[in-house]
């Protein structure tokens, strides 16, 4: 433990109420009655649903097959029956629903035929898609897919791999106590990492205040045919962002705008390390994972818990008490409030932290900015955040992103040592999702300027080609007409004689239309329905429900119709 | 004294001429500040502003002939960004030609659909499929909510509906910070 660490800029200490939870053994939760599985519990696009309500599925099964690259599966956490696929509130600062799936469980928790991979023998590729449809999302808050993650891209290789056990954020405790408990298990997981991304270099970064869990990890170091680097490094929030932890064990910096990847370092939770082993070596997909259960209740502790259990039942087993003013998913810094006690623990649940009056007294009423710059110096990113919220107040998006907006990790340093109090990061926060609107808006903008001059230079086209096909009926009808014989059809063979048209323009003018009306009249006849023939009985059926709609709404609509029935 | 003046004079023609042949040697096709303006209006394509869409109108305001406050879906921030971009006062918009309006898309009812054609001649996007004694559907991501569709139905089976905000599309709100007063 030699190693020369390295001190990023800014961060802050604030209290960090770890001992409160990370005492207690790991407990399994219950069992609950119902399971709400939301779809999008990763970046990226959600799971498409898989299976039909009714549907009996067991623990483990696939119920949301992953779309597309950057998206994973979800798993059913238990046997059961499916009850609903439907919008339900989920664990969001939106409020807002999200489509879940339902599953009422049968208690009987019947896993689906798993079996262990073996992984050395797989194609890369291979093995990252059966990792994508596991549902692999990185635990660490972010849920970023894991399987794109372990891609070291056109560079073949990913020279250093850091497990990340720093788990700054006060109150939160579930790495911790995995490091404990789990620490061979986060190791082979790293094992795993390794193969995929061909890193040479495997650093574990652990903040100081967890000596057991640092004890644990080096043991089971020990133990590797590989080198693993167990690093103790001090206890600055936010020292767990991926970022901070890379300054700090490698002393380079990740430009901005860039990923770790490009400069050949990746970073990975211990928790998903975890579950990554789980899923290789037990066939396991990601259905549970620990969560932290802190704040205002009796008994705060980690719990493994079954994807899609409601919040409402850990806070009673931890011990509900009067005065709860709140709910946080995640730590009192970068947390975001829940709408309700009943939203399921998704993946990025690492911690439900209970609020009440005394453990967090409501923030005085801001004062206007002082410029006193204490929030620069608190920013790990190293950022004006003083000018960020003044941009983002006024609404100047392009100057904060002048000022990096998009470099802002959200980690609330700057509004915890700000004098005035000022919510900054909720100003971050809207100016980011303000300009994603925009790009938005402007892509649809682009879109429907794109198809109206399509369909304008399409109508020109049309127009031209038109008149000319007029231009030519007409002069082979005159034709035709000169010849003597008005028949009104108009049988495709155009006969053009070149013999000038004797009759009067009258007369052909006269001919013209009569023949217009007889062929309109003879096409009105038999118009028959297309593609009728090899059909199925309920297409028939379907296709004779429509005719009887479809009279009864010439009926209703007799004289409009008149008009158009030829358009 | 008179080299002087004779220099002037060369200099001027020599510059004269360099500046002649690069206006025409760099012609701009088109009329940029029109494009400008075009890529700051909606697209909406729906002919309030008076114009038969958001090209003429923006060729229009960049001859001086219609004045910024008169597009509704582009809203008090779209005359903004026009205001900004001409360098002239953001003035409120023109109630004469609508208010503005919730993002909607338009929606046909299936059932009552008697794939008379007339909506897909009516929408500037195509943004409307079927064909002729076919049902019509709309595709929801590339209609841009214009209501041109609308009042040629001749079943009235097209309506009109707003995009409720969902997950991906939500948005952290400007917070409201009550500021305390300092004496
Ligand atoms: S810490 Fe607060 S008051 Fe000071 S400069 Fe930053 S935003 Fe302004
Ligand atoms: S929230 Fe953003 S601006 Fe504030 S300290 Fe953290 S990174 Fe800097
Ligand atoms: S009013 Fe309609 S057509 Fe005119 S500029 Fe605005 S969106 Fe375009
Ligand atoms: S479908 Fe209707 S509302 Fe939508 S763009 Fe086309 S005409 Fe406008």
């Amino acid at each position: 433990m030699s190693r020369e660490l390295f001190r990023f800029k800014g961060g802050v200490h604030p209290p960090e109420h770890k001992a409160e939870s990370n005492s207690r053994p790991i407990h399994a939760a219950p069992l609950p009655k119902q399971l709400v599985i939301p779809l999008r519990q990763h970046i990226g696009n959600p799971a498409k649903p898989v299976v039909n309500v009714g549907e009996r599925v067991l623990k483990g099964q696939l119920i949301g097959a992953a779309d597309g690259t950057i998206s994973a599966a979800v798993h059913a956490s238990s046997s059961g029956t499916v009850v609903a696929i439907e919008p339900r509130t989920v664990p969001h600062a939106s409020g807002l629903p999200d489509t879940c799936i339902v599953i009422d469980t049968d208690g009987r928790d019947e896993w689906i035929a798993h079996e262990p991979l073996d992984y050395r023998a797989l194609p890369a590729t291979d093995l990252r898609m059966k990792l994508r449809d596991m549902g692999l999302a990185g635990l660490g808050g972010a849920v970023f897919p894991s399987a794109v993650k372990l891609d070291p891209g056109p560079a073949q290789a990913c020279p250093t791999l850091i497990l990340n056990g720093g788990e700054c954020e006060p109150w939160i405790t579930c790495d911790d106590v995995l490091m404990r408990h789990h620490a061979d298990e986060i190791l082979q997981g790293a094992a795993i990492m390794r193969h995929l991304l061909g890193s040479t270099e495997i650093l574990v970064g652990i903040e100081a205040n967890k000596p057991e869990a640092i004890a644990a990890m080096e043991a089971a170091a020990a133990n590797l045919d590989f080198t693993v680097e167990v690093v103790a490094v001090p206890s600055i929030y936010p020292g767990g962002g991926a970022k901070q932890m890379i300054e700090t064990l490698t002393g380079r910096q990740v430009p901005s705008g860039k990923l770790s990847t490009d400069i050949g370092i990746q970073v990975f939770n211990v928790g998903t390390a975890y579950a990554l082993a789980r899923a290789v070596h037990h066939g396991e997909p990601m259905i549970s994972r620990l969560v932290t259960v802190t704040g205002h209740v009796l008994r705060p502790q980690n719990f493994e818990v079954l994807i899609g259990t409601p919040m409402q039942t850990l806070i009673e087993l931890a011990g509900d008490r009067d005065g709860t003013t709140g709910i946080l998913m995640g730590g009192p810094m970068m947390g975001v409030p829940m709408p309700n006690p009943g939203v399921p623990v998704v993946k990025a649940t690492n911690c439900i932290l209970v609020q009440s009056r005394e453990l967090f007294p409501p923030l005085p009423k801001p004062l206007p900015c002082i410029r006193c710059t204490r929030c620069a110096d608190a920013c790990p990113a190293e950022l004006q955040p003083q000018e960020l919220f003044r941009f983002a107040k006024a609404g100047d998006f392009g100057r904060a992103q002048e000022y990096h907006l998009f470099d802002c990790i959200e980690c609330g340093c700057c509004s915890y040592v700000c004098p005035s109090h000022l919510p900054l990061v909720d100003f971050y926060r809207y100016a980011k999702s303000e300009i994603w609107a925009r790009e938005r808006d402007k892509r649809a903008a682009d879109l429907a300027r794109e198809r109206h001059e399509f369909r304008l230079f399409r109508q020109e086209r049309e127009k031209a080609e038109k008149a000319a096909k007029l231009a030519a009926k007409a002069a082979a009808k005159r034709a035709e007409l000169a010849e003597g014989g008005a028949r009104p059809e108009p049988a495709g063979a155009a006969q053009a004689d070149g013999a000038p048209a004797e009759a009067s323009d009258a007369d052909a003018k006269k001919a013209l239309i009569a023949a217009a009306l007889a062929r309109a009249q003879a096409k009105k006849a038999d118009a028959a329905p297309k593609n009728v023939d090899r059909l199925t009985p309920e297409q028939q059926r379907e296709i004779e429900e429509i005719e009887a709609r479809r009279a009864k709404i010439r009926e209703l609509a007799r004289k409009p119709l008149a008009t158009e029935e030829d358009a | 004294m008179l080299t002087a003046i004779g220099v002037m004079v060369l200099l001027a023609i020599v510059i004269g001429t360099v500046l002649g042949w690069s206006a025409i040697r760099f012609r701009v096709e088109g009329n940029p500040l029109a494009e400008k303006i075009d890529a700051i209006l909606p697209q909406t394509q729906c002919g309030q502003c008076g114009f038969p869409g958001c090209k003429p109108y923006a060729e229009a305001i960049a001859k001086g002939e219609a004045d910024i406050n008169q597009c509704p879906p582009g809203g008090e921030d779209g005359v903004k960004k026009l205001a900004e971009l001409l360098g002239v006062e953001p003035k409120p918009l023109d109630e004469t030609h609508g208010a503005p309006k919730p993002k909607s898309v338009a929606f046909i009812d299936e059932q009552t659909c008697i794939g008379c054609t007339l909506c897909i001649q009516a929408c500037p996007v195509d943004a409307i499929v079927g064909a002729a004694k076919q049902m019509h559907t709309i595709i929801a991501s590339e209609c841009t909510g214009c209501e041109l569709c609308l009042p040629p139905c001749p079943v009235d089976c097209i309506s009109m509906v707003p995009i409720a905000e969902d997950l991906p599309h939500w948005k952290w709100k400007h917070p409201v910070i009550e500021l305390k007063q300092v004496a």
